[in-house]
């Protein structure tokens, strides 16, 4: 029943492992973290490398002067970046000289979760997680260890777990944020939306944006492209609750009441169907089940929309014909943190299927066909079978899960069903800031032998942590190579430019250090990354020492769209667009999208939305002193009106208290009329609690806290979170 | 010789304060302060609201009342391009410059000296753009010679609506925006 595989996991991650046998194992001895720039070179250094500060993975140049780092700009010759980094990515240099940074590996001393800590060494703090994971896999098999992993980072530390026997892998990217999104293109298309995004902005004509604030949001390829569209006056229509900066862009501003998206998309469908707008030919070709889908939405008239979203009946009429005057270079743009109302998935496909009455898969101007540089991968030795199938969903009780959900692996932990997870290692993803519903993230906790933090800075996860591993920063280390899938091949480098500044080592380092504290060091026949990069480059006919050099090497640029050259495949059960999804049908879920009203806020109450900040990563920069000079802490957008009507001032601190009591930190509040009255809006990231952060402690609320609601996407797994309502406190 | 000015196309710019970040970074700018900020305006009622998002510096005024008020002559304009500077050595940190800017473009640092944006006065000299014109991911910050007709900047003055920041405190300000 279920066509979906889960190999888009290994796309989006860009990390393959070979399953060639290896050559015999060689002495385990590692070399320290890199030593350079020991001779303080005077005037200045120019070292190539690539970005952590998101996961975009932009190529950027980092300048020394007289051997201090100094500034890092973007790669010109990167497709990524085209030579202009985003504001964090400019800020990177205040990762490196975060004071709040991990300095040392440091082993509980009291309880999880006090955040009381002992100093120890490498060799310490390795011996004692090692001879945990030992007893785990003797009592409980080593399929009770699990990974949250976030990056491309986590690969070498995904290697040494998938070696010991770990099956139980995870990253909040799915069934918090993209999942749906990839979900409901899948079941249309047959294929995902990938990371970066396949969506060709800088040729759109028009651009839809639903709830998707690029320029706000910085995902820095995506936010060149929409300012090239409005540069070229392209028609941008931007659908949100809130008054974003795209949405001052915008040709069409729709204010959409929340939660009502999947209603405007159908009486869009309604329009373009029945004023005959779509493509045609297109559709006739490509699409399977026009007919019954036609048929399912026929009842949902622009008239119909409006008294479920707010938007004015021509608005809806006047936006569809827009787009359809556009095709097939109108694209409806996929979204990205996509996990809000636990219909997700049906919205997503409901955004897909817009754009394939439209055309736009596969053509210019809307979704490409990406490729990446193949590199072959290192020949490692095979890991060993699993014997536990995963934890994270049981009985396929989600059928059309394509990747493993971090939320039914925390569950697993608490229940012990249908096995036990024993072991958390938790590789640069802040879970308590990530997953919905702190308490239970806890629960989950208080079971486990064993909860190891990898990461660069103390985040809040860190303090549940019974060991904590410093990882250098992204300036300081190797890491696995970058080919992303794009509009063209290229691969990056990512290399050290400073050494550490204390006792933090690269992932590379940890991994294999660790691997051999199992036993496991036959999986590391490298001495050093360097030769593992110089395999796998050489493999592929270049060389370490000119990626080192050049940090970016571009391949072909193959064909992207259907009119160069791409043959039509849709690989679907029935190998066409699925209008109408046979699959869904037969697994009880409706073929066609449908609407269902969200719940409404209690009286006195708000709708909890967030988003992004340009400035900010996650809760994972809040204490880069640079960007925190940008962006301190967040507000609380309200409503003039309501700010009026509940006596709030622009600027004072108040607290919010959700549907379930939950009390936030303080927050300052922003009166505003960017914003509709039914719902408040926070930039995610802010609020932290741990106390080792000390630059971002107590600074801004925290949104995630607010969650303790979420609505799981029986599709998929996802987990929405714009389902909380929240209050004002003014005592603060 | 050049009258250096810089456009900035607030229909492009989406604030993402890139402009601020690189100018700190190029410049050293001590922690809590900044030379270039951004300004968000932002009129009507919703949904009917106008947007405009200003990235906002000294604005190296033709008339310059912080170099007219400075007893030691640090706060001056230079032969290059009419940028406005300050010779730190020279200044005495007496904040006169920091009243006399409409622009509220000057701070003093934490060394003691007025600061403020120069143009990044080092980098264009050697050909190349003010970082924060470079670093722009939205390309919306042009550069260039106010009083060649054919430069860039002049072309866009000249073809696009534009306005400058308190035109009426008369000092002549070199930033414009186009709307």
């Amino acid at each position: 029943m279920n066509s979906i595989s889960r190999r888009k996991f290994l796309k989006i991650t860009g990390f393959s492992v070979g399953a060639v046998a290896a050559a015999s194992a060689l002495s385990p001895i590692v070399k320290g973290s890199e030593k350079i720039n020991k001779e303080k070179v005077k005037g200045i250094q120019k070292i190539p490398t690539y970005c952590d500060i998101c996961f975009w993975k932009c190529g950027a140049i980092a300048y020394l002067k007289d051997g201090a780092l100094w500034k890092i700009e973007g790669n010109p010759n990167d497709p990524l970046s085209k030579g202009r980094l985003c504001p964090r990515g400019t800020g990177g240099i205040g990762a490196y000289s975060d004071p709040d940074r991990l300095r040392s590996p440091l082993i509980r001393t009291k309880e999880r979760g006090e955040e009381k800590w002992k100093e120890v060494t490498w060799d310490e703090a390795l011996d004692y997680i090692a001879s945990k994971m030992k007893k785990i896999k003797s009592e409980y098999g080593p399929e009770s260890v699990a990974f949250f992993s976030h990056g491309i980072g986590g690969n070498f530390l995904k290697h040494t777990l998938k070696a010991y026997g770990v099956n139980n892998i995870s990253a909040p990217s799915y069934a918090q944020c993209r999942g749906p999104r990839d979900v409901g293109f899948e079941l249309t298309f047959g294929d995902g939306i990938g990371s970066p995004e396949r969506t060709d902005i800088e040729n759109a004509k028009c651009l839809v944006l639903i709830g998707s604030h690029l320029g706000e949001n910085m995902h820095n390829s995506q936010a060149q492209e929409f300012a090239n569209a409005v540069e070229r006056d392209s028609t941008v229509i931007v659908v949100d609750p809130r008054f974003s900066v795209a949405a001052s862009k915008a040709k069409y501003y729709l204010p959409i009441k929340p939660g009502t998206d999947i209603a405007l998309l159908l009486a869009w469908m309604n329009v373009i169907v029945n004023e005959k707008l779509y493509d045609v030919e297109y559709v006739n070709k490509f699409g399977f089940g026009f007919e019954q889908f036609a048929a399912e939405i026929s009842p949902y008239t622009p008239e119909w929309a409006y008294t479920e979203t707010g938007i004015d009946v021509e608005l809806i009429r006047t936006t569809a014909r827009v787009m359809a005057i556009n095709k097939p270079a109108t694209l409806i743009h996929p979204g990205r943190h996509v996990t809000w109302y636990g219909d997700d998935a049906q919205r997503s496909r409901a955004i897909a299927l817009l754009n394939a009455l439209l055309g736009s898969w596969g053509r210019k101007g809307g979704f490409f066909f990406p490729s990446s540089y193949s590199i072959p991968p290192y020949p490692y030795p095979e890991y060993p079978k699993p014997g536990k199938d995963k934890v994270d969903n049981p009985d396929n009780k989600y059928p059309f899960a394509i990747e493993e959900i971090t939320t039914g692996i925390r569950e697993a932990t608490i229940t012990g069903k249908p096995y036990p997870i024993k072991g958390w290692f938790i590789y640069a993803t802040n879970l308590i800031h990530a997953l919905p519903n702190e308490e239970e993230t806890i629960k989950a906790i208080q079971n486990l032998d064993l909860m190891v933090v990898v990461d660069v800075i103390p985040s809040e996860i860190a303090g549940w942590a019974d060991v904590v591993l410093p990882e250098s920063v992204y300036l300081e280390r190797y890491d696995d190579l970058h080919a992303s899938s794009f509009k063209e091949t290229f691969v990056g480098i990512r290399q050290p430019v400073v050494e550490s500044p204390a006792d933090q080592k690269p992932n590379w380092w940890i991994a294999k250090k660790l691997a051999d504290k199992l036993g496991l060091g036959n999986y590391f026949p490298w001495q050093h990354i360097e030769e593992y990069l110089d395999y796998r480059l050489n493999a592929a006919g270049l060389s370490l020492d000119q990626l080192k050099k050049e940090g970016i090497i571009r391949g072909e640029k193959p064909p992207i769209y259907f009119e160069d050259g791409i043959t039509p495949e849709f690989p679907t059960p029935s190998g066409k667009i699925e209008f109408y999804s046979l699959q869904l049908a037969q697994a009880g879920f409706d073929p066609v999208p449908k609407f269902t009203r969200p719940d409404e806020p209690p009286a006195g109450y708000f709708r909890l939305l967030f988003g992004r900040s340009p400035v900010h990563s996650f809760s994972r920069t809040q204490s880069n002193r640079i960007l925190m000079d940008m962006m301190e802490e967040n507000e609380v957008w309200v409503n003039n009106d309501i700010a009026n009507r509940y006596g709030l001032a622009n600027g004072q601190y108040i607290k919010l208290k959700n549907q379930d009591g939950i009390i936030s930190n303080k927050v300052k509040v922003k009166v505003t009329e960017r914003i509709r009255t039914d719902c408040v809006y926070m930039v995610h990231g802010f609020g932290h609690n741990s106390k080792m952060l000390k630059g971002a402690y107590g600074k801004g609320a925290s949104d995630a806290q607010l969650i303790t609601k979420y609505k799981i996407d029986p599709i998929m797994g996802g987990t929405g979170m714009n389902v909380n309502f929240v209050t004002f406190e003014t005592e603060v | 010789m050049a009258r250096f000015g810089m456009v900035i196309d607030t229909k492009k710019c989406v604030g993402c304060m890139d402009c601020v970040v690189a100018c700190k970074t190029e410049n050293n700018v001590p922690e809590g302060y900044n030379r270039d900020w951004i300004v968000t305006v932002s009129n009507g009622k919703f949904p009917d609201i106008h947007l405009e998002i200003q990235s906002q510096r000294c604005n190296h005024c033709d008339n310059t009342p912080c170099v007219s008020c400075c007893p030691t002559g640090a706060s001056h304009v230079e032969e290059f391009g009419k940028i406005v500077l300050v010779t730190h050595n020279m200044c005495i940190g007496c904040k006169a410059c920091v009243a006399a800017c409409p622009y509220d473009a000057r701070f003093v640092n934490p060394e003691g000296y007025a600061d403020k944006c120069t143009f990044c006065m080092h980098r264009v000299e050697k050909g190349e753009l003010p970082a924060c014109v470079s670093v722009c991911p939205t390309h919306c910050m042009y550069f260039g010679d106010l009083d060649d007709p054919n430069s860039e900047v002049s072309k866009l003055i000249a073809s696009r609506k534009n306005h400058t920041l308190i035109p009426e405190a008369g000092t002549s300000p070199r930033i414009y925006y186009l709307t």
